[in-house]
């Protein structure tokens, strides 16, 4: 008896300086996390209100708003039918899409943008083609709409492929069975119960739009009040008018976080990426 | 919670290992015989050096490797005002080589510099054009064309600040009018933010026109056909190269600096396209 309270007692030691050992990494983590922003605020909040209100700040801060926007609604309206077929049809070759809707998500932004360029730029595959309709891409808003719909979207679809895989297919049918149209179903049943997931993706995805920086410098160039985002406004200041990089990078930190929370609150568990 | 105990222990012992390994010398950095004279000549050498650089430095840093057996030299090459702002924030260099006086004096202002910069090579503004020439532009008069695609370097970057100048010198000249910088800078489609940003978006045919140095131009001679800029016009760029105060490695950027002033780092400069610096 006495024995096995010794090895209890020596159990729960061992526990405890685990336990401490734990808590000490997460918290390293965590600081290493947070320290970097945490100097970021502490530089940038002392600055004047013409550094946070330049013509320059609030240009570049209008564009990234509309173009992050625009992304988002685009990622909507094609990634929702994608996600909805990868979540519920089986199909060949369903693996290889998969995959190829989630590679933008991993490239190096540098290869996105070149890509792009390779694809819609004047030289391009759809170059030609394009340039008969009279339209040429690289340099516009467009193509900063672009670019950020092509890294951010897959965001979406991953996030509402798993909404929609989660969604009980017993109450669509019970639905079915009283006659019920399938387009009224999938709005009334599947649609409501998969939201939490869909906005989720949907402010996953504007984030990342918001933080595009490779592909848009690439692909769209670098010119203020047309193509000159958040990011890359940030980037062209840090010589010229750091306290104006700062505050946009600030403001930049601000919405990030806000949105990620909002992201994590909205989310069924968590955020659902996979 | 059992498992969550297991993955601590995991992670301490990984945490105690790499804290093990960390001190161990590193054989090639620290010789056990070394000849006192030798001493710091070898080892890692870090040169922060101007994007315009690129491909003439790696050529030199071969030749120097050679001459210095067991020296290693690391590049970062990025736009100087980027790499003034690293070095400002404790960025750990040895050598800075900048494509201007100008981000070569705001780190001298800060003190990061030990001794005074030498300037060790000249440069100069070329417009580029893709090869295909889609706007047929065939003068520098041409860069005023209503509708053309120009790509600048932005006035933040050294490139960027002589194009500037060259389009002021350009419009006092009656040939091409008060209102020419202007009107070519209407054409602008964007401001990159490095010179090879400039060279790849008009080898890629993007862009129809660019200006950047004669040094990148020659890079891409496939790609790009140049508009030569008079001298009358042209900005001759300064590039002066400095060891930074606090080198991790002073004796051998001394050696560094001292190669590139050498005839042998000066025929590879010129093989490059750039001027001698006198």
């Amino acid at each position: 008896m006495a024995i096995f309270k010794a090895n209890l007692a020596r159990a729960r030691a061992r526990f405890n300086s685990g336990r401490i050992a734990l808590l000490g990494l997460a918290s390293l983590l965590t600081l290493f996390l947070t320290l970097p922003l945490l100097a970021l605020t502490l530089r940038a909040i002392p600055l004047g209100i013409d550094a946070w209100l330049s013509a320059a700040t609030l240009a570049a801060l209008q564009l990234s708003l509309i173009t992050a926007t625009l992304a988002t609604l685009i990622a909507l309206a094609i990634g929702t039918p994608v996600a909805y077929i990868l979540a519920r049809e089986q199909f060949r070759g369903k693996p290889l899409v998969d995959t190829l809707i989630d590679v933008p998500m991993v490239l190096p932004p540098a290869v996105a943008g070149i890509a792009l360029l390779m694809a819609f730029g004047r030289r391009g595959l759809l170059g030609p083609a394009l340039s008969v309709w009279g339209i040429e891409l690289p340099f516009t808003t467009a193509a900063v709409v672009i670019a950020e719909t092509f890294v951010a979207a897959p965001f979406y679809v991953r996030s509402a492929k798993a909404g929609f895989g989660a969604v009980d297919r017993k109450l669509e049918r019970m639905s079915a069975s009283l006659g019920i149209s399938n387009f009224k179903t999938f709005f009334r049943i599947t649609l409501p119960l998969a939201a939490p997931s869909l906005i989720s993706g949907l402010l996953m995805t504007w984030a990342r739009a918001l933080g595009e920086f490779g592909a848009t410098i690439m692909f769209a160039g670098n010119f203020p009040g047309r193509t000159q985002t958040m990011p890359l406004a940030i980037y062209s200041g840090l010589e010229s008018n750091l306290d104006s990089a700062l505050a946009l990078a600030m403001i930049l930190v601000v919405v990030s976080f806000v949105i990620l929370f909002a992201a994590r609150a909205q989310s069924p568990k968590g955020l659902t990426l996979g | 919670m059992k498992r969550m105990h297991l993955f601590a222990i995991a992670l301490g012992v990984m945490l105690t290992i790499s804290a093990c390994a960390t001190p161990t010398p590193n054989p090639t950095a620290a010789p056990i015989v070394a000849p006192a004279t030798a001493a710091n000549a070898n080892g890692a050498l870090t040169v922060y050096a101007a994007a315009s650089l690129t491909s003439a430095f790696k050529e030199i840093a071969a030749a120097f490797e050679q001459t210095n057996p067991g020296s290693h030299v690391e590049f970062n090459f990025a736009g100087s005002q980027d790499l003034v702002t690293q070095i400002s924030n404790g960025a750990r260099a040895d050598v800075f080589a900048s494509a201007d006086l100008k981000n070569m004096d705001a780190l001298q202002k800060q003190a990061l510099i030990h001794g005074a910069p030498q300037v060790f090579a000249r440069n100069k503004l070329v417009v580029i054009v893709p090869q295909t020439n889609p706007a047929d532009l065939k003068a520098l008069q041409d860069l005023a064309k209503p509708g053309i695609k120009l790509i600048v370097a932005d006035k933040t970057v050294p490139v960027g600040n002589y194009t500037l100048q060259m389009l002021d010198k350009l419009s006092t000249d009656a040939a091409f009018g008060a209102g020419f910088k202007d009107a070519t800078l209407k054409n602008v489609v964007s401001q990159e933010n490095n010179v090879k940003a400039v060279l790849s978006k008009i080898s890629l045919g993007e862009g129809d026109a660019g200006v950047v140095y004669t040094t990148d131009a020659q890079t891409a001679a496939k790609q790009v056909t140049m508009i030569d800029v008079p001298d009358q016009f042209n900005v001759i760029a300064l590039y002066p190269l400095a060891t930074v105060k606090d080198a991790p490695n002073a004796a051998l950027a001394a050696k560094w600096v001292e190669f590139i002033l050498s005839p042998q780092g000066q025929t590879i400069l010129l093989k490059y396209g750039f001027i001698p610096p006198s």
